[in-house]
């Protein structure tokens, strides 16, 4: 199980984490809306894991996206598809199992970011016949399961943790969550179950950007405190700046023996692109006018040139 | 027992009704591969889907309303779509349970049956139990099987054979298809309308999903007056719809009454009490094939007359004593501890 993973390589990930948000705004102006705020939330989640933290093989996938085929029911290869983006499956390497499927286009850039995915693959973002889905099943990139409906991914990796225990193996499973399907009761009986079971291999990383569908969480269905709900679970639990990738890699980076471990990033819907503030409460799924894509390309510059200049 | 010793790969997964769900041997036996997951029935759909994804085959054991209705989504993200070979055992199936609406699964094969890759099955006798393991091999998918717990009758002396039709009498007039604890409930009415000149060809169908073989086609083919289906269980999805699906793609004109819980919810009381209640026992078969035959009396609106209805009862009660191997219930799974029906209330 991987555990020492070195020196996080920041500039990179801040670079791939601007070219993430940068991709998926590109996409949401082009194609009059999308899931923006999950990646200006979760750019430096998804750069850090996929920047050597998680211990990936090389994709198996086709780098170009394969159109829609089957269901796993009438192909079961189907069933691996998605999964094939993080590498072979290897008892002693990571797999990653992200729980909210609307950050399919998040995942989608973050693949072609690091070479996994053809750029060209995200021509077929939610078009009719295609793989590359707006809320993704997992026949889609990097999908390791069907979690579209939310809460459901930690239960899955439990369970595919101790199959790889039945057999001898540890092998460390990645969850990315989001804050508001904590709201979700299964979640919890998740908790209680990795805990209970020791399950150490599992590394959750919450992206906690305080947003949901409807609004703020906190207006919502408020789901605080999260940390000290986690810790009263049996978690190791650490508490990290989610836009700071140092800081997600150190968090992650040292396991506490028979606990699994949650990492909460406190992050902004809007990081990267300042003018989105704006539209609090509501950054669930952003369309943009022509000013405000102008302004928001504009907002993107800057905050490369801010962090190359600082 | 000796399926599990065989295959390694075999693990079962109880949510807190381990000895209800008679999965305690399991437990002693192969406590390694025994997974204690609490009241966690929507993540432990998910997990066994996780463990089948490693190359393993779960069993997953509770109450028939706690894999079905409780966790619907979970089964149909976490199993039914990848479409992986995880068993769901579920236990009191139908109103078999004094448990009352909370455990009356009258609507699990209906939701299970709404998924694609599902197999569903329903067993009839304590030989189905003993001999479905077997059939499991050849499903490389999920597998949804209701189960009687504790007494259980016995009414085949051959194994079970996946989606096969079994044939427990002849008859031209009538085809009266059951299926589960319903075949038992229901079979001395074969012998009583024999008596009465009409012939029922009685089919017990063990496999609802995939449905129907060339034995049921061609019994309602064949149907003079018409088809009765009986079932512990809603007639909305279940095998009375099942069937109706069949007659009327298959074009048949013949007319189908559906018995078993009329679309409405239940209450708890004893099997036979309930099975009386809610026409899923012999006399409302017979009414059916009285109606079927045009006779007044069972086409009275409002339903039978007391006085007859207990009459009647009282014929096919006796009809009862002369089958073979009558009352033939025996206790599975706990040798040399019987189970009185009463027990069945423990740990509700």
């Amino acid at each position: 199980m991987s555990q020492e993973s070195g020196d996080c390589p920041a500039a990179l990930v801040s670079e791939r984490a601007w070219r993430i948000r940068s991709r998926v705004l590109d996409h949401t102006v082009r194609n009059g809306g999308g899931y923006l705020s999950q990646a200006c939330s979760s750019a430096e989640i998804f750069a850090t894991l996929y920047s050597g933290l998680m211990r990936l093989g090389p994709s198996t996938g086709p780098p170009e996206a394969a159109p829609f085929d089957a269901t796993p029911g009438e192909r079961s290869a189907v069933r691996l598809l998605g999964a094939s983006y993080n590498g072979p499956q290897r008892d002693d390497l990571d797999r990653f199992v992200m729980s909210p499927a609307h950050y399919a286009l998040v995942l989608y850039a973050t693949l072609i970011e690091t070479s996994r995915l053809a750029p060209i693959s995200l021509e077929q973002f939610n078009q009719d016949g295609s793989t590359v889905e707006m809320i993704g099943a997992e026949h889609s990139p990097g999908m390791e399961a069907t979690t579209g409906s939310l809460g459901q991914a930690l239960a899955v990796a439990v369970g595919r943790v101790l199959g790889r225990r039945r057999r001898g193996a540890k092998s460390r499973f990645w969850v990315l969550l989001s804050d508001g399907e904590l709201q979700e009761g299964e979640m919890w009986e998740s908790f209680a179950l990795a805990s209970a079971y020791h399950l150490d291999e599992i590394t959750v990383l919450v992206d906690a950007n305080g947003s949901q569908c409807d609004g703020p969480v906190a207006e919502v269905l408020p789901i605080e405190p999260v940390v000290e709900r986690l810790v009263a679970f049996g978690w190791e639990v650490r508490e990290v700046d989610g836009h700071d990738p140092e800081a997600i890699w150190q968090a992650a980076s040292t396991l506490v023996a028979r606990r699994p471990l949650a990492v909460v990033c406190r992050t902004s819907p809007w990081h990267g692109i300042s003018s989105l503030a704006q539209r609090a409460p509501r950054f669930h799924y952003v369309r943009l006018s022509v000013d405000e894509a102008r302004r928001a390309v504009a907002d993107l510059e800057a905050s490369r040139a801010g962090r190359s200049g600082g | 027992m000796s399926y599990a010793r065989e295959r390694t790969e075999v693990v079962c997964l109880s949510a807190d009704l381990t000895s209800s769900c008679e999965a305690d041997g399991f437990k002693e036996a192969f406590p390694e591969r025994f997974y204690s997951m609490g009241m966690t029935e929507q993540s432990m759909m998910g997990v066994a889907g996780g463990m089948a994804r490693e190359g393993l085959v779960p069993f997953v054991t509770t109450f028939s309303v706690f894999v079905t209705r409780r966790p619907y989504d979970q089964l149909a993200m976490a199993i039914a779509y990848p479409c992986l070979p995880v068993r769901l055992i579920g236990f009191l199936p139908g109103i078999t349970t004094p448990g009352g609406v909370t455990h009356q699964a009258v609507d699990d094969v209906n939701l299970v049956r709404g998924l694609p890759n599902m197999t569903v099955l329903d067993l009839g006798d304590a030989t189905e139990v003993e001999t479905v393991w077997q059939c499991l091999d050849e499903i490389p998918g999920p597998v949804f099987c209701r189960m009687l717990r504790g007494e259980v009758p016995r009414l085949f002396d051959t194994p079970m054979t996946l989606g096969k039709t079994r044939e427990l009498s002849g008859g031209d007039d009538v085809v009266l298809v059951t299926s589960g604890v319903a075949t038992d409930y229901v079979r001395e009415v074969v012998a009583w309308a024999s008596a009465r000149g009409t012939g029922v060809r009685h089919l017990h169908v063990s496999t609802l999903k995939p449905f129907g073989d060339d034995v049921l086609l061609e019994a309602m083919r064949s149907a003079r007056l018409g088809v009765i289906t009986c079932e512990n269980h809603s007639v909305v999805g279940g095998l009375g719809s099942a069937v109706c699906e069949l007659v009327a793609s298959e074009g048949l004109a013949t007319k189908v009454v559906r018995l078993g819980i009329q679309d409405r919810f239940t209450h708890g009381g004893t099997a036979k009490y309930l099975a009386r209640y809610y026409g899923i026992d012999s006399l409302a078969v017979a009414r059916a094939i009285g109606a079927l035959s045009g006779e007044a009396w069972a086409r009275k609106a409002g339903g039978l007359d007391r006085e007859l209805a207990e009459e009647l009862a009282a014929e096919l009660e006796q009809w009862r004593e002369t089958l073979d191997g009558a009352p033939g219930h025996e206790t599975l799974g706990r040798a040399g501890q019987a189970e009185p029906a009463a027990a069945n209330v423990e740990a509700l």
